[in-house]
Order: C-alpha cells, then sequence, then structure tokens
C-alpha cells in the first residue's frame, strides 16, 4: 500500500514536468475528433502538451475567467467578443470553421428538406411540433439555436412539450435525439463523427446564417500571472501556421472534410 | 505495600432504585475475601466499585496509593469472561503491551502464566474459540499476568465443571500465597468455606455483616446470615 | 442487446491486446481511488471507532450528521471541490484544479463519511463487548482505538471496500474537478462518460466491463488476502 502510494505521488509529480498548455475546448471540437489528430501533431512540433478540457462555450469562458485555463478555443462570436472587451482574454484569433447543420429523422415528418433557410426549416418544425432537442447547456451550438429560433419569431419559452432542452453536450444530446427520432442542430463535425445515428440523417445545411467559426483567445495574463503566456503564444502561432491548415484540411471522416482552415 | 481501602458514605443509584449503600468501612483485604450475599444484594456493584469503574451516585472510595496507582495494582475478572479477539497468547500479552513492558520479557511472562493455566497448547488457538473453564482460566491468568496487589473476581465458577473450578481455586490459592489479595463473590457456599479468610455478607445493597471466615461459618451474627448459610430464601 | 454484445467483444479485445490508453487510465482509476481510500481510511477508521467510544455532548448529532453526509451528492462535493480549488477560490493559489489531486480530495470527501460511519456501526457492537474489561485495564482512549480497529479489523475491511466501491464508480465529482483531460486526468468513469457521448457504446460499455471487472478483482483480491491471514492466524 505504502508503495503503491509513493508511486501515485511520484505520478503527480512528473505529470508537471513538460511544458503544458490547459486548453479549454468546445465539445464539437472533441467530439469531431479532430483533437485526437491535432494534439499529437502540436506535441511533436513544438513540443508543447495540450491539455483539453471539453466543455460548453458558456463554462470555457467561465474557466478563462477564473483563471483555471491558459486559453480557450469556442465557437459563439458575441460572447468571446464581450470576453475580450472585459479584458479577461487579450486577443480573438479565427483558427477555423465550419457549419451547423440541421439533424432529424431520415422519414422527415416537417419536410425541413425542402426549405430554404435555416429559420423557415425551424419554423416548420415548430408548426408539426415533432419533438426537438436543443442543448440547453449555453454553449456555441445552443446559443446559435437560439438566434435561430429568435429569428423566426418564436419565443423558446413557449414552445410546448417537443421542444427538450437537455443541458448537455453535443454527443448526450445527439443520443437523446436518436432515441427519440427528435430533430436537433448539430455542428459538422460532431454529426459526421457520432457513432450511434440510428434513424436520423442530415435534413438541412448551406444557410450563411449557419455559419460556425472558431476562435482562439487567450486568457489575460495581467489577470492570471500564473498563465504561461510564451507557450500560449506557440500555440497560437502553431494554429495558425500551415501545419494547422495541413491537420485541419487533411481531416476527412468518408471523405468529407469536417473543418477549413482559417476565416473565409 | 499492603492496598488498604475507605469508603465514605458510598450509594449507588440507577433509576432512582438504590442498588448499594450507604457504605462507610475500611477494607484491609487479606487473603481471600468472599463477598457473600443473595441474588440481587449488590454484590458485583460493590467490587466495582472497589474496582473504581462504577459511577457513584453519591459518597467517595479511596485507596492509600493515588487512583492510579491502585487501578495499575489492580486486575478483575468478569462473571461471564470478555475474550478479546485473539489468540491466547496475545490476550494474555495485551495487559503487559498497555503498559509497554519489553518484548522479551512479555514473551517470558506469557509463557509463564500458560504453564501455570494449562493453556500452553493453546496458546495459538482463537480465544473466542477455548471452551468456558479455558476461557475463565484465561481470564484469571491474564488479570494475574502483572502481578496485581489486589484481584477481584466476580462468581469466577458460576458456570464450570467441578475439574474447571478446582483448577481455578488451586489457581488462586497459589496467587495469594505468593501475595496477591483476592476478593470474590460466590454463590457456592462450599466454594466460600474452601477458600474464605474473611467475609462480607451483603444485603440490600448494605454490609449486613463481616468477619473471619472462620467466626462467620461458625456463628453468624446476624439471623439474616444464619438463615442465608442454612439455605433459606433470604430477602 | 447487440450493443451488449459489442461491448462485451470490445472490452475483450481492449484487455487482451493490453490497448495502452487502457492501461493509462485503469492504472489512474487505481492511483486515484486507492489513494483516497488510503486516506480517506486513515481519517475515518479512527475517527468512527472513537464516535463508538467517546460519550459526549453531540454524539448523536455527530453521528446523524455522518450518516446524512453518507448520502452527499457527489456532483455537489464535485462543485464545492471545484470552487475552492478554482484559481478564482480561496485555494486557488495551490493550482490544484484539474489534477488526480483535486479528484483524491473530492472522493475523500465523498468516501470519508461512508467509511466512517460503517466503522461506528461495526465498532459499536465490539465496543459493548470489550467495554468492561478496557475499562478495566484503564486503557487510554488512544488504546482502546488501536484495540478495536486490530480486533475489528474485518469488520474495518468491509467498511474500506465499500469506500472503494463507491470511489472507482464515482463520475460526477470527479468529471467537474478533473476535468477528464486525456493523459491527465482520464480515469475509467470519465472515459466512459466521454465515450458515450461519442456514441460509442461498444467502447463505453467494454471501458465499463473493465471498471466492473476491477472492482470485483480487488475485493476478492483482499477477501482473499484476509482469509489467509486468518487461516495463519487462527
Amino acid at each position: 500500500m505504502i508503495r503503491l502510494l509513493f508511486a501515485a505521488l511520484m505520478t503527480l509529480a512528473t505529470t508537471a514536468q513538460a511544458e503544458t498548455v490547459r486548453l479549454a475546448v468546445t465539445t464539437s471540437f472533441q467530439n469531431s475528433g479532430l483533437s485526437d489528430v491535432m494534439l499529437p501533431q502540436i506535441k511533436a512540433d513544438t513540443g508543447l502538451v495540450v491539455e483539453l478540457l471539453v466543455v460548453g462555450t458558456g463554462q470555457a469562458l467561465r474557466l478563462g475567467e477564473a483563471g483555471d485555463v491558459d486559453a480557450i478555443l469556442v465557437h459563439s462570436k458575441a460572447a468571446e467578443e464581450e470576453f475580450v472587451a472585459a479584458g479577461f482574454g487579450t486577443h480573438r484569433r479565427e483558427i477555423m470553421y465550419n457549419d451547423f447543420v440541421v439533424i432529424g429523422p431520415a422519414s422527415d415528418p416537417a419536410d425541413v428538406t425542402n426549405q430554404q433557410t435555416a429559420a423557415a426549416s425551424l419554423k416548420v418544425i415548430a408548426a408539426t411540433q415533432a419533438p426537438f432537442v436543443s442543448r440547453g447547456d449555453n454553449s456555441g451550438t445552443h446559443k446559435k439555436e437560439r438566434a435561430l429560433w429568435q429569428a423566426t419569431g418564436l419565443l423558446t419559452e413557449d414552445l410546448g412539450d417537443w421542444y427538450k432542452e437537455v443541458g448537455a453536450g453535443m454527443g448526450a444530446a445527439l443520443n437523446t435525439a436518436a432515441g427519440l427520432d427528435a430533430y436537433i442542430l448539430s455542428d459538422r463535425a460532431s454529426w459526421l463523427n457520432f457513432g450511434n445515428k440510428r434513424e436520423l440523417a442530415m435534413l438541412f445545411a448551406g444557410d450563411p446564417a449557419l455559419f460556425n467559426q472558431y476562435a482562439f483567445i487567450p486568457v489575460n495574463s495581467a489577470l492570471q500571472p500564473h498563465v504561461n503566456a510564451q507557450a500560449v503564444a506557440t500555440l497560437e502561432n502553431w494554429l495558425v501556421s500551415d501545419a494547422a491548415r495541413a491537420v485541419i484540411a487533411g481531416y476527412t471522416i468518408n471523405g468529407e472534410t469536417l473543418f477549413t482552415f482559417g476565416a473565409p | 505495600m499492603q492496598m488498604k481501602a475507605n469508603l465514605k458514605d458510598v450509594r449507588v443509584k440507577r433509576r432512582g432504585k438504590t442498588i448499594l449503600g450507604p457504605i462507610t468501612c475500611d477494607l484491609d483485604p487479606a487473603g481471600i475475601t468472599i463477598v457473600l450475599g443473595p441474588n440481587g444484594a449488590g454484590k458485583t456493584t460493590f467490587l466495582k466499585v472497589l474496582h473504581g469503574v462504577e459511577r457513584l451516585s453519591g459518597g467517595d472510595v479511596s485507596w492509600n496509593v493515588s487512583d492510579e496507582q491502585a487501578r495499575r495494582a489492580q486486575a478483575y475478572v468478569f462473571q461471564s469472561p470478555i475474550m478479546l479477539r485473539r489468540t491466547v497468547r496475545q490476550n494474555l500479552a495485551y495487559p503487559l503491551q498497555l503498559i509497554a513492558t519489553p518484548k522479551p520479557q512479555i514473551a517470558t511472562r506469557v509463557a509463564s502464566w500458560a504453564a501455570k493455566t494449562g493453556l500452553t497448547d493453546a496458546l495459538d488457538v482463537s480465544a473466542p474459540r477455548l471452551s468456558g473453564g479455558e476461557k475463565q482460566k484465561l481470564a484469571l491468568g491474564r488479570a494475574l499476568i502483572r502481578d496485581p496487589k489486589v484481584v477481584f473476581l466476580d462468581e469466577p465458577c458460576a458456570n464450570l465443571d467441578g475439574r474447571s473450578t478446582r483448577e481455578i481455586e488451586a489457581l488462586l490459592m497459589k496467587a495469594t500465597a505468593d501475595g496477591t489479595h483476592i476478593i470474590m463473590t460466590t454463590h457456592n457456599l462450599g466454594q466460600a468455606k474452601r477458600l474464605a479468610d474473611n467475609v462480607i455478607f451483603l444485603l440490600d445493597g448494605q454490609i449486613h455483616d463481616r468477619g473471619p471466615a472462620p467466626a462467620f461459618f461458625a456463628k453468624p451474627r446476624s439471623p439474616q446470615a444464619q438463615a442465608f448459610l442454612e439455605g433459606d430464601i433470604v430477602e | 442487446m447487440t450493443d451488449i454484445w459489442a461491448g462485451l467483444a470490445s472490452a475483450f479485445w481492449l484487455v487482451v491486446s493490453l490497448d495502452a490508453d487502457l492501461v493509462d487510465i485503469t492504472l489512474r482509476s487505481l492511483q486515484v481511488s486507492l489513494t483516497a481510500l488510503l486516506i480517506a481510511s486513515l481519517i475515518a477508521l479512527p475517527f468512527g471507532t472513537w464516535l463508538a467510544i467517546r460519550r459526549f455532548r453531540f454524539r448523536r448529532a455527530t453521528i446523524a450528521a455522518l450518516n446524512a453526509l453518507m448520502g452527499l451528492p457527489p456532483v455537489v462535493v464535485g462543485l464545492i471541490v471545484y470552487l475552492l480549488l478554482s484559481r478564482s477560490g480561496p485555494f486557488g493559489v495551490l493550482g490544484l484544479l484539474f489534477t488526480p489531486t483535486a479528484m483524491i480530495i473530492a472522493q475523500v470527501i465523498i468516501i470519508t463519511p461512508l467509511i466512517a460511519s460503517i466503522t461506528h456501526q461495526a465498532m459499536r457492537e465490539l465496543w459493548a463487548e470489550y467495554h468492561d474489561l478496557l475499562i478495566s485495564l484503564n486503557t487510554s482512549n488512544w488504546q482502546r482505538i488501536r484495540t478495536l480497529i486490530f480486533d475489528g479489523r474485518r469488520a474495518l475491511l468491509t467498511a474500506s471496500l465499500a469506500g472503494f466501491g463507491r470511489a472507482i464508480g464515482e463520475v460526477g465529482a470527479i468529471m467537474i474537478v478533473g476535468g477528464n483531460i486525456d493523459q491527465a486526468t482520464r480515469v475509467l468513469t470519465t472515459a466512459i462518460a466521454l465515450e458515450t457521448g461519442k456514441g460509442d457504446f461498444a467502447l463505453a460499455l467494454g471501458l465499463g466491463f473493465v471498471l466492473i471487472a476491477l472492482a470485483l478483482l480487488v475485493n476478492f483480491a483482499i477477501h482473499v488476502l484476509s482469509r489467509t491471514e486468518r487461516e495463519g492466524r487462527w
């Protein structure tokens, strides 16, 4: 027992050795599988060990505010700009983008497939009262979804039982939607990498309103002196480098590219 | 040094009922003192009061040494022996370990007392698995192993067969010969007559009669003691 | 049903191939939970025993509080530890958030009341048996506690195992304070939550079976050890 404890303490001591950057990222970044190929490449190129905290955008911003992470990588422009304006982050750097898509049962009872805009597709779902799963966790995806509902003129509070806020990450919400044969808004990458699709299919995409930009924000080391600003800068430089472009562009699932490097 | 006790107006009450006292007396134990009396007379409580483990409702018990020394120089054997869930060897060693006796000395004393109590072959047996007689002998050995000045025994032979009773009595005689004073209760008048040097006769929580054994058994001073010795029911 | 078979097959392959990630995660699970168990036992065993032998004014209240703490929701513990260890919290300077140490702290808080409560119940019985003898021998409190712990060790083993079971299977608190960081704070339960989130039920279930096997193995090993000890001694 004593020896085990000693070994345990040794491991604790050694984990702090390599230079690490703690990065709060959105669930879509992890669930898409991109992090699994990107992190080893970062380690190889820069020697940095990036520790990922996979949370919703809302919580990621809170972690940055408290100084519990060194940087954040999220996708909710308005909230990000507020974060930087309040001085919690130094600046906002756009890294990559993809888009949101509307997922739903392949039978498509609300006829989402034939709509012209994202708002219109939500409207028909509301009209048929087909079940709809909302992230409900103040994440980037959730914020985008609420903005879309706002565009339809409907209040999410008044939507009724068919509108289900699950308060969970992208994967868990997709699991729920799969179980209920419900509609759901997802980012494209998480959807493509999701393993439990069942009857679900991608029904609507392509509206510019569904654009999804990911940005990197270093936490302000003037406020949080323990933040390793130099390591964070190294990471940021890598994320906008050609090496990152190759990794992001090269990451495909079933021949489909999940993210596009930079900003449009 | 001779251990003497002084009891001043000692009382023990439980739930408003007086169990013992008031008792005021000097106790100068020598040899074997037998506490006699009918059931409910307060014999066990009396022993516990002398040992200092009973909460008093009034009065005071003092030995002619400090409380700490008194407790260290005493041992108590309960009516149903309490066995530590350990081996016989560990049970015997336990009182010595408590006072930080050096290990080699513990080993010698344990071996010696195991021999005296006839438990040498059972040293590595778990104590709770012993027979009733063996348990009582172990409890007695464990009480005597620290060479106490005074040992209290509460009905040590209550449920034992003749042979175990004889072995226990032999151990008690031996201990007395070695200078230990014994204060014990018993129901068995035969045993009382065999062992007693002094007798204390308790009735209704009070010392009704006391004195040297030969005189007490030959000519009890009170009619109740007389009746008790004759085997009548005494209330 | 197919999912369960796929999970079994996945568990089998993970174990047979000694998957590097699996080994890493499993060792971390053991490291965190066993360390937490050791610390919690060092606190809870003497404390539970002490509660059994001491009569003091707030004893009943303390025992009631202990039993209530036993049902402490791990998520709440996690949240509180998180807020305490956060850089903006009172212990932020220690930089412990999102480390195995933080997970150990949370687990110690969760399992200590459980172990102490079971200990108290077991020790109360033993104390009733030993009470007169230990009082008569004029033992100090500490000697009494040591004697009861030594002689009641098998009951205490059960108490500790209950604590270990709760620790190794716990997910809510360590997810919050550990952050489920790959290679740093990911353990079996948080990995299961993650794989479930990805919709990879086979892998999640596979990890689940490994977790169950691990809990059984530790229980079994300890029982075998305690039995050989018993036979050797008695």
